[in-house]
């Protein structure tokens, strides 16, 4: 909402403030000032001139010189602009003064442009006379300005007076944000009552005196509202023998300033007041109309209206329709009709102040894909009261205007009086609430400047109808805080029982995994939760793939976020990609992050959402780098017990021979490999890739901060070597399970010291060497103990086919 | 016997001055104090000395054994000080050949700043709780006084899933999750991921990060909203900074308010980043619409409570001064490793 000061002091007239000030306060009562843009920025010495004579330039073809009054003296200004005569008023900037901008209009200079005496072709020139976009404004704010050249003051303008004064620019048009509750304040007298308030001064609004002929409007036409839901009110007027022509300057700029163009004086007068009272109306012209009567029902299903933008529409049956006895003539709230508009061949029309239901208006400007001026400011859901003075407003600036002949009488559709609300007062619950002691005749009259009335007898406070937004006590508190001044309310901290400030286990465990993944070089990404359906066939997943069963969103930013993914590995694999891509070497990444897992689709309830911790990385380091990260994270919390890893179920994503599920005991908690070459190439990585994902969800019931101290060994222990031959495909991993299975008690740790194919070793074989080492905790193991030990290791391996290098 | 003596000590303290290395001294030492030594020899001829000589002498013997001792460890304790003082010569490296470093990852910024966050409210006694990313309407909206068809439900731009289930728009749904459970008092944050229907670009993101704040208590003012938060941004942004709470409003608080910050850069003197107002709005808070307390089962009458959301993002942004909101999801190592 943009609102000239001026606009304002006109309904505060003790309002005498500068622009940061009234900035400040106005933001700091609830009123939030975005910016503001100072009318007569950088004008400087500016004074009314008069143009005593012109001469031609002895050199120069498109100069003239002229001797200008200024009052004090006259002095010679050249200038090159084509509309200057003898006699003219014009703005003259002098030596040393300023203007906001050059002649041509384009954007201004921070510091506006400084203007000295100086020679034009030899010629002496004392100052200059500007043209209105010198003076920062424009031809929408001063339409009576030439298309090219100095700006023509009116002949009542004394000469040597202050031109910006005369010009009205001591102004500053000021920037609002609104927030949406308050409706009253998207319109001018809505923010001067609030800066009356804030400012502890009188508000003065417009006195609308009775208007109209001696006919009454009801012989002319009749209303009839059919959805009283969806129209509360109906209010409408008549004005005849319309007389069209430009609107005084003084709302022509109001206009301008707000950001509206000025047409005529009817077009005119309708904005003027919705920008006044917040309440947009509808001119129809009444030639056009049939029947006597304006009837307000719904649209039928399907049907085509044409708007007077010359759109045709379609419509279905939540569409509030304006007709006449025939035909529609408006969407209500949102457009009029190409068949009713107002032409210059106007002669009489009709008058609509409305009040539409909120909601409906929103929701039909959506499907009808025409959000208006009118239909945003029905759709906060206005004040039926305030039809009924808009209106008259709007006849009374008619007939100020000599707009037309405005017919007695209204038509008013009202079925149901909206009266004012009552709340309580409890001013101690207030100052409880707000950790004040405000003294109660001090709310009473903040609640008076804002018009809420006290009634002493019932211990409540009447909401005016305008102040929709008023509806529990606790919103009395917030309009004694803003006007108290929420700077003026101490700061204290809240008392009362003691909390345990604390992060949840699965934080804690989360936590642990960031330090871990960071030590091992790994930094932290973040992607998008959302991604394309695509990502399944580039990851080569068949069709019958459970991760293809993803939550769709209804209204996606396009297919590329339309999912919510069932797996992080493409997020990870992008970013590798966005760091491949950009020749950054040796990248290691992890993410924390969701996964989204139906219970079925289409969702009845919500989807199961899993944490995944996710390690990629290219450049550096191989398998067995990865899973180490994995192990040093398990470690830390505490999962002791062995993992093992299980190459069987093949995952499409990841290489045949390089991939295997993460166990712990029966859990699967997660898998590891190298990203499939095909993969790797959809993803233009050139290199190999490892990952690992670790199912979070299954990892929290196992992961424990519980530590015990098992003392420091004090016997000796005994290490035995073997060194084995076995066919290749068997895994270092069954030897360890059979040396975990039959080690025994005095079983303390094994090493692979290891691991030889080649020449020496049988084709389709492979040598591989373990130390084991065995300790008893209460004495010194004896040959005896470790010989039956490893006699039993040695047995079970030769069960799997693995014999002893000899 | 008694000049021999003298004349054996004075010898071996001259040989023992005289040497430079360390197996001289240990042939010195044997060839005076060894088992055949010419100290030990002198000490075997004793036996033709009288009984009343014998004692006396004796006591030479020994006083001249120390001394020549102390000489010899004297002279090893210099010896081997100027060893190692050649040792330690040979040795000089040079200190500014490049680190061996272990190459440590380096954590997100969102993530750095949500943990100031989070350290800080743990210290005033806050739990850290989380609610889920996609999320029931009623949860989002409707528990949060934004009944169907408020224009509050456009404003924010949802990403629907099905009429009743949608990306969560903010994180105050896991307050009503929280004020549901019924365990009072409450004093918790839950940071989270966002999602509203914005177009990527240097400014917006459709999926952002939130942290919420809530406290339930008897008596709880929005005095102790604006202590509490005051606490918050001078922990954060530093001692110097000041807050301007500014009236506000928000569907689920009454009374509401923005709070700005004194802009951490210029200090509140007015800059690029405060766009010259000195002043940097940081997140928007409340006392809890008694509505709200009591859809979630908490009697108004009897409990009151503030909430506040903060937009990570934006205090990441802010805080490490990132330019462009797209970078915080490329996860380009260039980026990260700036923090």
């Amino acid at each position: 909402m943009n609102t000239p000061l001026s606009w304002i002091q006109a309904y505060v007239p003790d309002l005498k403030v500068a622009e940061q000030e009234y900035t400040d306060a106005m933001t700091l009562s609830g009123t939030k000032v975005e910016s503001y843009l100072k009318l007569d920025k950088n004008l400087e010495k500016i004074v009314v001139g008069q143009i005593e004579k012109i001469e031609k330039h002895p050199d120069a073809d498109k100069l003239v010189i002229c001797q200008v009054n200024i009052g004090t003296e006259t002095i010679q200004i050249v200038t090159g602009a084509p509309n200057v005569e003898e006699g003219q008023k014009i703005p003259v900037v002098l030596d040393g003064g300023r203007v906001a901008g050059g002649h041509d209009g384009s954007s201004l200079p921070e510091d506006g442009i400084k203007i000295k005496k100086g020679k034009l072709r030899g010629v002496e020139s004392f100052g200059m006379m500007c043209s209105i976009e010198e003076l920062g404004s424009s031809k929408e704010m001063y339409p009576d300005a030439p298309e090219n050249g100095i700006y023509i003051l009116k002949e009542d303008a004394v000469v040597g007076e202050d031109a910006i004064k005369v010009l009205g620019l001591h102004d500053a048009v000021f920037e609002y944000e609104i927030t949406s509750n308050r409706v009253d304040c998207y319109s001018v007298l809505g923010i001067a009552r609030e800066a009356a308030a804030t400012f502890g001064k009188k508000f003065i609004p417009p006195v609308v005196t009775s208007t109209g002929n001696r006919e009454d409007v009801h012989d002319f036409i009749s209303v009839e509202v059919l959805d009283k839901e969806l129209c509360p009110r109906y209010c409408a007027r008549m004005v005849k023998n319309i007389k069209l022509a430009p609107s005084p300057e003084w709302m022509q700029r109001r206009l301008a300033a707000c950001g509206i163009r000025p047409i005529n004086n009817i077009v005119d007068i309708t904005n003027y007041v919705m920008e006044e009272y917040g309440q947009p109306m509808h001119a129809y012209d009444m030639e056009t109309l049939e029947g006597k009567k304006i009837v307000v029902s719904r649209a039928k299903e399907g049907e085509e209206f044409q708007t007077l933008d010359g759109q045709i529409r379609k419509l279905d049956s939540s569409i509030l329709m304006i007709r006449d006895g025939v035909k529609a003539v408006g969407i209500a709230g949102i457009m009029g009709g190409e068949n009713s508009k107002i032409t210059d061949e106007v002669k009489d029309m009709l008058f609509e102040a409305a009040c539409f239901d909120g909601t409906n208006i929103r929701l039909s400007a959506k499907k009808v894909g025409l959000r208006t001026e009118a239909s945003g400011k029905f759709e906060k859901g206005l004040d039926p009261n305030n039809a009924e003075l808009a209106i008259n407003r709007a006849c009374q600036l008619i007939e100020e205007l000599g707009a037309g002949e405005v017919v007695g009488g209204i038509i008013d559709v009202y079925y149901a009086k909206k009266e004012p609300k009552r709340i309580l007062f409890q001013p101690d619950w207030i100052n409880q609430l707000l950790g004040t002691c405000i003294p109660k005749q001090e709310m009473l009259s903040i609640f008076e400047k804002l018009e809420l009335q006290y009634d002493a007898a019932t211990e409540e406070v009447i909401i005016p109808t305008f102040r929709q937004d008023l509806e529990c006590e606790a919103d009395l508190a917030e309009e004694v805080a803003r006007f108290y001044g929420y700077d003026q309310i101490p700061t204290t901290l809240p008392t009362g029982e003691a909390t345990t400030g604390k992060l949840s286990f699965k934080l804690r465990i989360e936590e642990i995994a960031k330090n871990i993944a960071e030590y091992c070089g790994f930094s932290q990404a973040m992607s998008y939760s959302f991604e394309s359906p695509k990502v399944y066939d580039k990851l080569l997943l068949p069709k019958d793939s459970m991760l293809r069963q993803a939550v769709t969103i209804l209204n996606p930013l396009g297919e590329d976020f339309s999912i919510m993914r069932t797996t992080s590995l493409n997020g990870m694999l992008n970013s590798l990609a966005t760091n491949y891509n950009r020749r950054n070497k040796a990248v290691k990444l992890y993410e924390l992050g969701n996964i989204y897992l139906p219970k079925e689709l289409p969702l009845t309830e919500l989807p199961e959402e899993r944490m995944q911790f996710t390690l990629g990385m290219y450049g550096e380091g191989d398998f067995y780098t990865m899973k180490g990260v994995v192990e040093e994270f398990l470690e830390k919390i505490g999962v002791t017990q062995k993992i093992s890893y299980h190459p069987e179920e093949k995952k499409p994503f990841l290489h045949p021979g390089r991939q295997a599920e993460i166990f712990y005991k029966k859990i699967k908690i997660g898998y590891i490999g190298e990203v499939h070459p095909e993969v790797a190439d959809q993803y233009e990585i050139g290199e190999r890739v490892y990952l690992a994902v670790l199912d979070m969800p299954e990892i929290l019931p196992i992961a424990t901060f519980d530590r015990k101290y098992n003392g420091i060994a004090k016997y000796p222990s005994v290490t035995r070597d073997i060194s084995m031959v076995m066919p290749k495909n068997i895994l270092v991993g069954q030897i360890e399970e059979i040396i975990e299975t039959k080690g025994g008690q005095y079983l303390e740790s094994y090493a692979l010291f290891d691991i030889y194919e080649g020449s020496q070793i049988m084709t389709g074989y492979k040598s591989v060497a373990y130390s084991i080492t065995f300790r008893a905790g209460d004495r010194t193991l004896e040959e005896k103990d470790v010989n039956e030990a490893m006699e039993r290791i040695l047995k079970a391996l030769k069960g799997i086919g693995i014999e002893l290098r000899q | 016997m008694e000049n021999k003596l003298k004349e054996l000590k004075e010898e071996a303290l001259k040989q023992i001055e005289a040497s430079e290395a360390l197996d001289k001294l240990n042939e010195i030492r044997v060839a005076y104090l060894g088992k055949k030594g010419e100290l030990t020899a002198l000490l075997k001829s004793m036996k033709n000395l009288s009984n009343e000589e014998k004692p006396k002498f004796g006591q030479l013997v020994n006083d001249a054994r120390k001394v020549i001792e102390e000489k010899l460890e004297e002279s090893k304790n210099r010896l081997a000080a100027a060893i190692r003082e050649e040792q330690l010569k040979t040795e000089v490296i040079d200190v500014t050949l490049p680190a061996k470093k272990n190459n440590v990852g380096h954590r997100h910024p969102n993530t750095i700043a949500l943990e100031e966050v989070e350290r800080i409210f743990i210290g005033m006694g806050y739990e850290v709780v989380e609610g889920p990313e996609i999320e029931y309407d009623y949860y989002n909206f409707e528990a949060l006084n934004i009944p169907a068809n408020h224009p509050a439900k456009d404003e924010q731009d949802t990403f629907y899933i099905s009429d009743k289930i949608l990306l969560r728009t903010q994180t105050s749904p896991v307050q009503v999750r929280e004020m549901e459970k019924g365990k009072l008092p409450i004093r918790m944050i839950a940071p989270g991921r966002v999602f509203r229907s914005d177009e990527v670009d240097a400014t917006h993101s459709p999926s952002f990060h939130q942290i919420e704040g809530l406290v339930i208590d008897k008596n709880i003012t929005f005095a102790d909203l604006k202590g509490t938060l005051a606490e918050f941004a001078r922990e954060l942004f530093g001692p110097q900074t000041k807050v301007k709470f500014r009236p506000h409003h928000f569907p689920f608080t009454e009374p509401s308010a923005e709070v700005d910050v004194t802009c951490f850069k210029c200090g509140g003197k007015g800059c690029r980043m405060c766009k010259g107002s000195g002043w940097i709005e940081i997140l928007g808070c409340g006392m809890v619409h008694p509505h709200v307390l009591e859809m979630s089962g908490i009697n108004p009458k009897e409990y009151t409570g503030f909430a506040f959301g903060v937009g990570l993002e934006r205090i990441a942004l802010l805080k490490y001064e990132i330019d462009d909101m797209r970078l915080l999801y490329e996860n380009d190592i260039r980026f990260l490793k700036q923090f």
